[in-house]
């Protein structure tokens, strides 16, 4: 290969990792900002957050099976999971509150586990495709190509990132909830329900993750067990990015994506999964608060 | 209390008398005893569309077989595990198989690895064992008591070498994932390929449960003078592979194992398994097959029984449930007994029985039975499978 | 001498050792047997991190990596490169207790959350090794181990294992009571209740924290080698993020801060999947409810919860020495943001 088509080829395989790296990142981002809304809420960390994804992806590919059109698919399957959601929090969450860290992790730890049982249930223990939002020719795109539907994700990631900046800075009820992750304390003294609060934070990071398991499926297929890797890696990405922090769960995320990427195409493509472990355990030990996140201060 | 104490001794005979009486209930019951079919299959986890028509298969014709009358004059009884695609689950299960639950023959395990963390324990109870797994080396070296249905690895690898030199291929790129029949059909071609003409200058690798083989395709597409990929995989990996494969845009010929070949991976590739190649059973083309061909009148009858009950489409891997039942019931029959020494030799000593796979002459030196006759090449077509002439 | 055989270390002991004796006398096959040890396996593994969650207050959603670690460690050494079997353990664990001395210093900085995915990360890179490096561990589809051979003599059958694990099984026990009697024990609590307080009381908290995480490590190491020996094969799933999950799940709801809820902990919730089978497509939907009911309902596990009842049931009858020792501070005191 000669020099120049050499180093456009290079530059072809760069833009192709960047590309996937960003699609993989946005969903990472997603999921992340589920963990931090629920986190900021009431300090829990939701293990079952990946479930949230799983839910959402095989619930619009069920419905679609049977027939549905993927309009009206999409919105029922975001309000199945927004529902699993809230009763997670109603039912795991709440009649726990106050209870030790180790404790709490053990149930959302359960509550993952009975719904990926429940899951085998309902649906079964087969793969699952969610046809393409607009088909699969791909486009090339800066040296790259991309399936349409990484564009969608993309795009929706954007969307959804917006329009979680408005609702929490300028709508009351987001206000509150950002009160509440602020100081539980005073925000209840100004009369902030903080039980509502996490009710709604269940709900939302449901929905968020049901979103990114919907816009992912169509290239990443989906099943019962979609979600632990997910959960676990969008976990990592919200820690890189700074647990609690909105803007920190997006850049964790997308760093994280993209990290992965670059690391499967130019290092070892067996280890990729280990890529994003060995960043959150680098993170944890030089710097736990991650990228933008807030020193806490511990009372004795 | 004493034991020669009036009650003691009362308590005593009246349970030698239960003991009595129940064992001579039991008796004539043993006659009625079922014929105990052990298995322990994937059905849920990564190799789920293995083990589920195997399991579906298995149910299907115990209960047809029973209401025939069953085997020698006793119903057979299936008992069977799900091992989630997990090794060391799968050698708890044939444990609990061969000492919980006694039976007579063990038919299952979906995958290499099941298979292989089973075998000691089959070895050592001396119980005749069919696997429905794919590497050679389940039945090389022969073991006394482990044979199996499905063709092997290196038979995949023969027939698609042999189909692409007669493209003109010479040069392939090789792309295969984790897990036993991976490794272990990478492994067979990398050794057999010299002998076919074929040269792999390329060799990637994905990792379990990855759901992204862009980064891979990238780097076969960007090798100079490929001229086709072999993914040696089964499971979601080659579905995924599949989908990439167009998606980065390499426009040469994809082939893939028999590892695929059911209609859940065609479903999960979509558009992209147009053109693909892969040997397999004629099980997927029974309809299609010329009426001469000794195999169809099988197929076709199993292709009916099973879309019938459970109105969904067949898999070879549902056909190698088949055939491992049929060769378990041949052998019984012609043991005349469940003596596991005798079924065993009689297992051996089967030549030319007709299953889904093709045609089984089982000998001591090889307990798979088949030849490359019954492999056919298929192509993917309009999301369908065609015979490749 | 009631109130001395009324203490855990005789009395508990004594039961224990009771329980495993009777053993043979109930189990019916070779499968029970080995489901037996398989628990046993798990009690030890149990009774070490009950050392580092229950009493010290810590947490690690990454034992498996431990426990693996000593499995595929031994297996390798003495499957792949003729190791003697003993020879080959003794490697594997004191190479797991230098890992676990290496990463406790800077795991064991962190608190809460933090921790959690640390151990979880690391847990998860080791069994992510594990499956990879195929040609040194067989990959996914695991390993075959050769059966521990002492002095030519393979120990080998359920019933040989059986005495041996119940033995070892035993000894784990007295060791962690033992250590929970000793000032480490008791500045591993005052650590769990305040460690700045501790710190103030002069108690070093980096340097028990990892003597209590090596001794942890050092547990299911030891246990992951048997294991690897007695089933004659070794595969990844015993270093996964889920089997972590399920240690822990075994010393919460046994009870923590409770050895013997430890153990008890461990023999549950390995024998119900076996009953589970029976409910094949249940099995999952019950453990995750099992897991989040005892969290809920019964947050100080089985056997405190077991014990406070009978407490009060009995009443006046216990003197105040046995009722501080039978039941050990339940995790709650967490250091408060």
């Amino acid at each position: 290969m000669s020099g120049a088509g050499g180093a456009l080829a290079m530059s072809g395989e760069l833009a192709q990792y960047l590309a996937t790296g960003i699609t993989v990142g946005a969903v990472y981002a997603l999921v992340a900002l589920g963990f931090s809304i629920i986190y900021n809420a009431s300090g829990v960390i939701n293990f079952a957050q990946g479930e949230f994804v799983m839910i959402g992806g095989m619930s619009a590919a069920s419905l679609v099976a049977s027939g549905l059109p993927l309009g009206l698919a999409i919105p029922l399957a975001v309000a199945a999971t927004t529902l699993a959601g809230l009763a997670l929090e109603k039912l795991a969450v709440e009649p726990a509150r106050g209870a030790p860290v180790v404790t709490l992790i053990i149930i959302t730890i359960g509550a993952s586990i009975f719904l990926r049982g429940l899951a085998t249930i309902v649906w079964d223990k087969k793969l699952h495709a969610l046809p393409a939002f607009s088909g699969e020719q791909p486009i090339a795109l800066f040296g790259a190509t991309v399936v349409p539907q990484s564009l969608w994700v993309v795009g929706a990631t954007a969307a959804i990132v917006v329009a979680l900046w408005w609702f929490f800075g300028r709508t009351r009820l987001g206000k509150a909830m950002l009160a509440t992750s602020h100081n539980r304390l005073a925000a209840q003294l100004v009369g902030i329900s903080v039980r509502h609060v996490l009710f709604l934070a269940f709900g939302l990071s449901a929905a968020l993750g049901a979103l990114a398991g919907i816009l992912t499926a169509p290239i990443t297929l989906t099943s019962y067990d979609v979600g632990v890797m997910l959960g676990l890696k969008g976990f990592a990405a919200a820690i890189l990015g700074g647990l609690g922090s909105g803007p920190g769960a997006v850049a964790g995320g997308l760093l994280l994506g993209i990290l992965e990427s670059l690391s499967a195409g130019y290092v070892s493509s067996a280890y990729k999964d280990v890529i994003a472990f060995v960043i959150l355990l680098a993170v944890l030990f030089v710097s736990p608060r991650g990228i933008f996140g807030v020193a806490a201060a511990e009372r004795v | 209390m004493n034991p020669s104490h009036p009650l003691a001794r009362a308590f005593r005979a009246s349970l030698a008398a239960a003991a009595a009486t129940l064992s001579l209930i039991a008796a004539p019951a043993a006659a009625q005893e079922p014929i105990r079919i052990g298995a322990f299959l994937s059905v849920t986890g990564p190799a789920a569309f293995l083990g589920d028509p195997e399991q579906k298969t298995l149910e299907l014709y115990i209960d047809r077989l029973n209401a025939a009358g069953g085997v020698l004059g006793r119903k057979l009884q299936l008992v069977a595990y799900d091992d989630g695609g997990d090794a060391e689950k799968a050698r708890t299960f044939a444990k609990r198989l061969i000492e919980q639950d006694k039976v007579d023959f063990i038919v299952g395990g979906s995958t290499t690895g099941t298979t292989m963390a089973a075998v000691p324990l089959v070895e050592a109870a001396q119980i005749p064992f069919v696997s429905l797994a794919g590497a050679v080396v389940i039945v090389e070296p022969v073991k006394r008591w482990v044979f199996k249905t499905p063709h092997t690895d290196r038979m995949a690898c023969e027939k698609i070498f042999v189909d692409m030199r007669a493209r003109g291929i010479e040069r392939i790129a090789l792309i295969s994932g984790p897990g036993g029949f991976d490794k272990s059909m990478r492994a067979e071609c990398l050794q057999i390929a010299k002998k076919h003409g074929i040269q792999v200058v390329a060799d990637e690798t994905y990792g379990a449960g990855d759901t992204d083989m862009t980064a891979q395709l990238t780097k076969i597409k960007n090798t100079a003078g490929v001229q086709a990929v072999l993914n040696a995989g089964f499971g979601q990996g080659p579905a995924i592979v599949t989908k990439n494969f167009r998606q980065v845009g390499a426009n040469v010929p994809l082939y893939q194992s028999h590892g695929v070949a059911s209609k859940e991976f065609l479903k999960l590739a979509g558009d992209a398994a147009e053109g693909v190649r892969l040997p397999a059973a004629a099980l997927l083309v029974a309809e299609g097959l010329p009426d001469a061909d000794p195999q169809k009148k099988v197929v076709v009858a199993y292709k009916r029984d099973y879309e019938g009950k459970y109105k969904s489409e067949v898999s070879t891997f549902g056909g190698h449930a088949y055939d491992g039942l049929m060769l378990a019931v041949e052998a019984l029959n012609k043991a005349g007994s469940t003596d596991k020494a005798k079924v065993r030799d009689a297992l051996e000593s089967i030549r030319g029985y007709m299953g889904t796979a093709g045609v089984v002459n089982m000998a001591p030196t090889d307990h798979m039975g088949l030849d490359l006759t019954a492999f056919r090449m298929l192509e993917v077509r309009k999301g369908d499978w065609v015979l490749v002439k | 001498m009631r109130a001395r055989l009324a203490t855990p270390r005789t009395g508990g002991l004594a039961a224990l050792a009771a329980v495993v004796a009777v053993g043979p006398l109930v189990l019916p096959n070779n499968y029970f047997y080995d489901v037996a040890i398989l628990a046993a396996l798990n009690a030890i593994v149990c009774v070490g991190l009950n050392l580092l969650i229950g009493y010290s207050g810590q947490i690690s959603l990454g034992h498996a990596g431990f426990f693996g670690l000593g499995a595929y460690g031994s297996a390798i050494l003495a499957s792949k490169y003729g190791w003697p079997p003993l020879a080959a353990m003794a490697m594997a664990i004191t190479a797991v207790a230098a890992l676990a001395y290496l990463i406790g210093r800077p795991i064991l900085r962190l608190r809460g959350h933090y921790l959690a995915m640390a151990t979880l990360g690391f847990g998860i890179i080791i069994s992510l090794v594990v499956a990879n490096e195929d040609r040194l561990t067989g990959g996914p589809d695991g390993l075959a181990v050769v059966p521990l051979t002492v002095f030519g003599f393979a120990l080998q059958g359920e019933r040989a294992w059986y005495w041996v694990v119940g033995a070892l099984l035993v000894a784990a026990v007295w060791l962690a009571l033992n250590l929970i009697d000793s000032p480490t024990g008791r500045a591993l609590r005052a650590l769990h209740g305040s460690e700045v307080g501790a710190g103030v009381a002069g108690i070093d908290a980096a340097r028990h924290k990892v003597l209590v995480f090596v001794v942890s490590a050092v547990f299911a190491a030891v246990a992951g080698g048997l294991n690897a020996h007695y089933a004659g094969f070794i595969t990844p799933s015993k270093v996964s993020f889920l089997h972590s999950i399920e240690l822990v799940t075994m010393v919460v709801f046994g009870g923590m801060a409770s050895t013997f809820g430890a153990v008890a902990g461990a023999t549950v919730l390995t024998v119900l999947p076996q009953l589970l089978t029976v409910f094949k497509d249940y099995e999952m939907v019950v453990l995750g409810a099992v897991m989040m009911g005892t969290m809920i309902f019964m947050p100080k596990g089985l056997v405190p919860t077991l014990a406070a009842f009978l407490g009060r049931q009995a009443g006046a009858a216990r003197t105040p020495a046995v009722e501080r020792r039978a039941g050990a501070p339940g995790a709650g005191a967490e250091p408060r943001a």
